[in-house]
C-alpha cells in the first residue's frame, strides 16, 4: 500500500491505495465521488473524465499513485453553493444529456477546452476537440450546441 | 353548449427536463454507485473459445487466492436453478427451443459464455482469482454463418435438435405466387444486416442484497425492464415473488441491450442466497461486447412484383435470422416486429415473409432499438429505389404513387395490420422542400457531367413503424407469453403535492418529465408540484417497462385515464361540498367550477385534502384521492416520416461524407419538443452509424474481432453532421392522447436514407448493391467492379 493525497475539489484528502488502484476507482469507491462514471476501461469512450491540475484526464487510465499531491476536479466540484455550472446550466438548457452516464465526462473534457483556450466558436472545432467522449443517446447536436453556448458565456464574462 | 377547453399549459412545450440537475451534479445513482455494507465482489469466467466442450473446471488454485470466499462451476451452481434463464417469445408451435442455465456446465456456445463464478472481498481480489481458474476446454468446430449453419453437416450449437434451424415463421396474404407470375416487373435484392453492438454507455451492474432470515431479496439491476426480471429471474432461481424486488435506478441508455433478463442477474441471486451476503457484479466493456446481447444480423431475400410504371403489386420475402447461441428473452421474435411491415407505408395486393431463425456460435441476439423495423424498412426502402432504377422513374415519385392515401382512422394494410393514422405524401413533400432536393438533383448531374472526384448522391426512406407494444391479445396470437399493458397510478395528497406511478421504466428518455407535463394539465396541479416514481418493483408493483416506443402511447396513456378516474371522483366529492349536482360542475383552470358562478370552485388539492380529512364526504365514498389504470392498447400505432439524407462521396478514396439530412417525423402529438427531437437526433445518429461505421465482426473461429471501443466504430461528434429537424402530426386512432411514440424511428429510418444515397451517388458507375456498414473499403472496391477494374 502506499500512502497518497489528493486535493479533490479543494479538499486535501489522505489515503491508503494499492500502486495498482486506478484513479477512477480511488475516486468512486475509497472517496465517494460516484459522480464520475466508467464506460470502457480503455480510454476510449471519456465517461471517466476529470481535471488534474486543471486539465483533463481519462481518470481509467491514471493511477491513484500519479495523483500524489495534485490537485483533481470532478463534476461533484463544479456547482457552487447550490448554482450549477455554467457548463451544467447550458446542458440543461439545450438538452445536451439523456440518460447522463457521459455528462459528467463530457461537461469535465469540455471545461478543460474552455480553460485551454480551445477555439469553440465553430461547432467543427467542437466536434472535434470532442472526439475522445462518446455519447450513445443524443447524437451529438445538443452537446456541441451547450458547450458553444457555455464558452461563449464564460469567454465573455472572463474578458468583460 | 360550448364545450369547455382547458388551457394547454405544458403538454406540447419545451419545458426543460426534472431529471436533469441530478444527473448533471454527479448525483444520480447508477447501479455501479450502489454499496452495500458486507457487500462481495462476483466476476465471471468466460469461454474463449466460440464452441467447445468443458471437460472440467478446477477451483482449486482460485479459491486458495486471498480475499476469495467461493468459486463455483455450472455443476456447483446447477442447483439453485429452479428453471432455465427466461424465453418468453416461442414463436412456433415446434420452436427448438433450448435449456440456457446461467452458467454452462457441458458446452460453451459462444465466445464469452459464462463458465466459472469466482466471489471475493474486493473487486481486485475477484479479477486476480478469475484468472486462476483452471478450465478443461475441448474445443469444437464453431458454426458462425447463418447459411453455414444450415448446410448438411454443419457442427450443431445443440445436439439435441438435429439442426442448426430454431424455428420458421411464415405470414402470408393474398395470391402471392399467382401474382408475381404475372408481374410485369419483378425485382428481386438480397440484403445483409450484419449484427450490431448496442454500447449503452453504462455498462451492466448488478447488487443483490438478501435477508437470509427472511429468504427475501433486493436487486438492483441497470435495466430496462425491473418488472418482467422480476416475474422472470424468481421462476429461474425458484424465489416467492412477494419476496423479490427489483429495482432499476438511474440507468445509462439501454437501446434494447438492457431488454433482456441476464445469466449475471440469476449468478448474483444464487450467490446471495448460497453465501448469504450482498453481492455486486459490474461488467467491463470487453464483457459488453461479449455477454451483452447483440442486435440485427440478418439476411434478407426481397421481391417485389410491380407494373412497368412501378405500381406496387406485391412483396414476397424470406429472411435468415441469426439467434447466436441461446435464444434470450425474446430473441426468435424481435423479427416478428417487423413482419408486418414489409409493404412500409404503400399499397400492395397480396404480401408474404418468412423468417427462418439459426443458431450460430455467436454471443445470443435480441432487441436493439427498432428491434425488427430497422431491417423490414431498409428491405422496403432499397427495394424502393432499386424498383424506380429498374423503371426509369425518380424514387420519391415511385413512393408517391404507391403511398396509401392520409387517412385518420385505422385502415387495413397489406400485412393485415390496420394503420392508425397518416399522410405519408405530406410528410415526403415536407422533407423534399426542406433538402432541396430540384437543386441537389441538379447539382448532382452537374458533378456526374464533370466527373468531380467527389460524387453527390440523394437516398430517401420513407418508413413506417409500429410502436405501442402492445395489445394483450394480439401478442397472445403471436404466441408471446406475456401482455402488453401498462399501469399509472396517481396519488394526490393532502398538502396539494400529487405523487405518479408509473410503469414505464426511463433509462434516459425524459419519462419523468413528460409524465409530469401530461399530469399538470390533467389536474391543473403546478409542473413542480409532481413526482414521478418508476422502475421499483416495490413502490409500482405493475408494469412492463420500457422498450419498442411503447413509453408514451401505453404507459403515457394510463396516465392519462388515471388523471381521468381523479377527476371523476373529485367531481363527486366538489359537487358535494358545493352543494350541486355533479353536472353543474365543469372542470376549466385546473379547477371544478360551478358553471355560471365560476367564483364557487374548488381545486384538486382542495378535492385531496377533504378526501383525506373524510369529514365529509358523499354517502359511500371512500376516503383518499388515488386511482389506478391499467391501459392495454386496442392497437398499436404507426409512426412514419421521411427522412432524406445527400453523400458526398470521394471517388478517390471510397470515403463518404453525409453532408445533409432531414428527418420528417411524425410521431402524433408530442408531449414535449425538445425531447422528441433529442430522441430523433440520437436514434438518426445511430442509423447513420449502422449504415456506415458499425459491425460485429468474427474470424472464422468464432473470435469476435471488434471487441472493444476502440475496434467497434462508435462515431464521435466529428463524424456524424448535424440534422434537420421537422414534424408533421396526424394524431393516433388508437389513444386519446393522438401519441404515437418515437424512440425508435432514427434507427429505422436512416439506414436505407444513407444507403440509398451511397448507392445513388454510385449509380452511374453502374453501382447497384453495398451493404451495411459502407465503409471506404466497401466503397471503392465498389466503383472498381463496377468500372470493371481489379480490386
Amino acid at each position: 500500500m502506499k500512502r497518497i493525497a489528493v486535493t479533490v475539489n479543494g479538499t486535501r484528502r489522505e489515503s491508503e491505495v494499492e500502486p495498482r488502484q486506478l484513479l477512477v476507482i480511488h475516486l468512486r469507491e475509497d472517496l465517494g465521488l460516484t459522480g464520475t462514471k466508467i464506460g470502457c476501461d480503455t480510454t476510449s469512450c471519456g465517461a471517466c473524465t476529470v481535471l488534474i491540475d486543471g486539465k483533463s484526464v481519462k481518470s481509467c487510465n491514471v493511477l491513484a499513485v500519479q495523483a500524489d499531491g495534485r490537485e483533481v476536479t470532478t463534476i461533484e466540484g463544479l456547482a457552487a453553493d447550490g448554482t450549477m455550472h455554467p457548463l451544467q446550466e447550458a446542458f440543461r438548457n439545450n438538452h445536451g444529456l439523456q440518460c447522463g452516464y457521459c455528462t459528467p465526462g463530457m461537461i469535465m473534457a469540455a471545461l478543460s477546452l474552455i480553460d485551454a483556450g480551445t477555439p469553440l466558436e465553430d461547432e467543427e472545432d467542437i466536434r472535434l476537440a470532442l472526439e475522445g467522449n462518446l455519447c450513445r443517446c443524443t447524437g451529438y447536436q445538443n452537446i456541441v450546441k451547450s458547450i458553444k453556448d457555455a464558452a461563449g458565456q464564460m469567454r465573455s464574462s472572463a474578458s468583460a | 353548449m360550448a364545450r369547455t377547453e382547458q388551457a394547454q399549459r405544458y403538454v406540447g412545450g419545451g419545458v426543460l427536463r426534472k431529471e436533469d440537475p441530478e444527473l448533471l451534479t454527479g448525483q444520480g445513482k447508477y447501479t455501479d454507485d450502489i454499496v452495500v455494507p458486507g457487500m462481495v465482489w462476483a466476476i465471471v469466467v468466460r469461454s474463449p473459445f466460440a464452441h467447445a466442450r468443458i471437460n472440467s473446471v478446477d477451483t482449486s488454485r482460485a479459491g486458495g487466492m486471498p480475499g476469495v470466499i467461493a468459486v463455483y462451476s455450472g455443476a456447483d451452481l446447477a442447483s439453485e436453478w429452479a428453471g432455465p434463464l427466461p424465453m418468453a417469445w416461442p414463436v412456433t408451435e415446434d420452436i427448438n427451443n433450448p435449456p440456457h442455465w446461467p452458467v454452462a456446465k457441458d458446452k460453451a456456445r459462444f465466445a464469452g459464455d459464462a463458465v466459472a463464478v469466482v466471489v471475493a472481498e474486493s473487486r481486485a481480489q475477484a479479477k486476480d482469482a478469475a484468472a486462476s481458474v483452471e478450465v478443461d476446454y475441448e474445443a469444437l468446430d464453431p458454426v458462425v454463418g447463418v447459411e453455414a449453419a444450415l448446410r448438411d453437416g454443419a457442427p450443431l450449437v445443440h445436439d439435441e435438435f438435429g439442426t442448426n434451424k430454431c424455428y420458421t415463421w411464415p405470414l402470408a396474404d393474398g395470391e402471392v405466387d399467382d401474382v408475381f407470375a404475372k408481374a410485369p416487373v419483378v425485382v428481386k435484392e438480397r440484403y445483409v444486416h450484419p449484427r450490431l453492438i448496442p454500447n449503452a454507455i453504462e455498462p451492466r451492474a448488478i447488487v443483490v442484497q438478501p435477508v437470509p432470515s427472511q429468504g427475501e431479496f433486493t436487486m438492483w439491476s441497470a435495466t430496462q425492464v425491473p418488472h418482467i426480471a422480476k416475474v422472470t429471474l424468481s421462476i429461474t432461481l425458484g424465489i416467492p415473488e412477494s419476496k423479490f424486488r427489483v429495482i432499476a435506478p438511474e440507468v445509462g441508455g439501454g437501446f434494447g441491450s438492457k431488454l433482456q433478463v441476464y445469466a449475471e442477474e440469476a449468478i448474483c441471486l444464487a450467490v446471495a442466497r448460497r453465501l448469504g451476503r450482498p453481492v455486486k457484479w459490474v461488467e467491463e466493456r470487453s464483457e459488453n461486447y461479449l455477454a451483452t446481447h447483440h442486435g440485427r444480423g440478418m439476411i434478407q431475400d426481397m421481391e417485389v412484383a410491380a407494373t412497368e410504371e412501378g405500381k406496387l403489386l406485391g412483396v414476397r420475402a424470406k429472411m435468415l435470422v441469426d439467434m447466436g447461441g441461446y435464444l434470450q428473452l425474446v430473441t426468435p421474435g424481435i423479427p416478428l416486429l417487423g413482419a408486418f411491415l414489409y409493404a412500409g407505408p404503400y399499397s400492395a395486393e397480396c404480401y408474404s415473409v418468412e423468417f427462418t431463425g439459426v443458431f450460430t456460435n455467436r454471443t445470443p441476439t435480441d432487441a436493439y432499438r427498432g428491434a425488427g423495423r430497422p431491417e423490414a424498412t431498409y428491405a422496403v426502402e432499397r427495394i424502393m429505389d432499386a424498383l424506380a432504377r429498374r423503371v426509369g422513374k425518380d424514387p420519391a415519385e415511385v413512393r408517391r404513387m404507391n403511398f396509401l392515401p392520409p387517412f385518420s382512422e385505422p385502415t387495413p394494410t397489406p400485412s393485415g395490420l390496420s394503420f392508425d393514422s397518416g399522410n405519408y405524401e405530406a410528410t415526403l413533400d415536407k422533407a423534399l422542400e426542406l433538402v432541396g432536393y430540384d437543386e441537389l438533383r441538379k447539382e448532382q448531374a452537374a458533378r456526374r457531367e464533370s466527373k468531380d472526384v467527389k460524387q453527390l448522391g440523394v437516398g430517401l426512406s420513407t418508413y413506417i413503424e409500429m410502436c405501442g407494444l402492445a395489445p394483450s391479445q394480439v401478442l397472445a396470437s403471436l404466441r408471446y407469453v406475456a401482455g402488453g399493458w401498462d399501469s399509472a397510478t396517481i396519488r394526490c395528497h393532502p398538502t396539494g403535492k400529487v405523487t405518479v406511478l408509473s410503469g414505464a421504466t426511463p433509462h434516459g428518455q425524459g419519462h419523468e418529465t413528460s409524465w409530469s407535463q401530461i399530469v399538470a394539465d390533467a389536474l391543473g396541479i403546478p409542473f413542480d408540484d409532481i413526482e414521478i416514481l418508476h422502475g421499483d418493483t416495490a413502490v409500482v408493483p405493475l408494469g412492463m417497462d420500457t422498450y419498442g416506443s411503447r413509453s408514451v402511447s401505453v404507459g403515457g396513456v394510463a396516465i392519462h385515464h388515471a388523471a381521468e378516474r381523479v377527476k371523476e371522483k373529485a367531481r363527486k366529492i366538489a359537487a358535494h361540498e358545493l352543494e350541486v349536482a355533479e353536472d353543474d360542475l365543469e372542470f376549466a383552470d385546473g379547477k371544478f367550477q360551478v358553471k355560471g358562478a365560476p367564483d364557487k370552485a374548488k381545486s384538486i388539492p382542495e378535492v385531496a385534502f377533504s378526501a383525506w380529512t373524510a369529514h365529509n364526504l358523499p354517502e359511500g365514498l371512500e376516503p383518499g384521492l388515488e386511482e389506478t389504470y391499467v391501459f392495454d392498447p386496442p392497437n398499436f400505432t404507426y409512426p412514419s416520416g421521411a427522412h432524406i439524407c445527400a453523400v458526398e462521396i470521394d471517388t478517390d478514396t471510397g470515403k463518404t461524407e453525409v453532408v445533409r439530412y432531414i428527418a420528417v417525423d411524425d410521431c402524433g402529438t408530442i408531449i414535449n419538443p425538445m425531447i422528441v427531437e433529442g430522441q430523433i437526433r440520437g436514434g438518426v445518429a445511430q442509423g447513420i452509424a449502422e449504415a456506415l461505421f458499425e459491425e460485429a465482426v468474427y474470424d472464422d473461429n468464432g473470435t469476435l474481432l471488434t471487441s472493444s471501443m476502440a475496434t467497434y466504430a462508435i462515431p464521435s461528434a466529428a463524424e456524424l453532421p448535424r440534422f434537420t429537424l421537422a414534424g408533421n402530426v396526424t394524431p393516433s386512432s388508437t389513444n386519446p392522447l393522438g401519441v404515437k411514440g418515437v424512440g425508435e424511428a432514427g434507427t429505422i429510418a436512416a439506414p436505407p436514407a444513407v444507403v440509398n444515397a451511397v448507392i445513388d451517388a454510385l449509380s452511374h458507375f453502374g453501382v447497384t448493391e453495398i451493404d451495411m456498414p459502407a465503409t471506404p473499403e466497401r466503397v471503392w472496391n465498389a466503383i472498381q467492379n463496377a468500372k470493371g477494374g481489379s480490386k
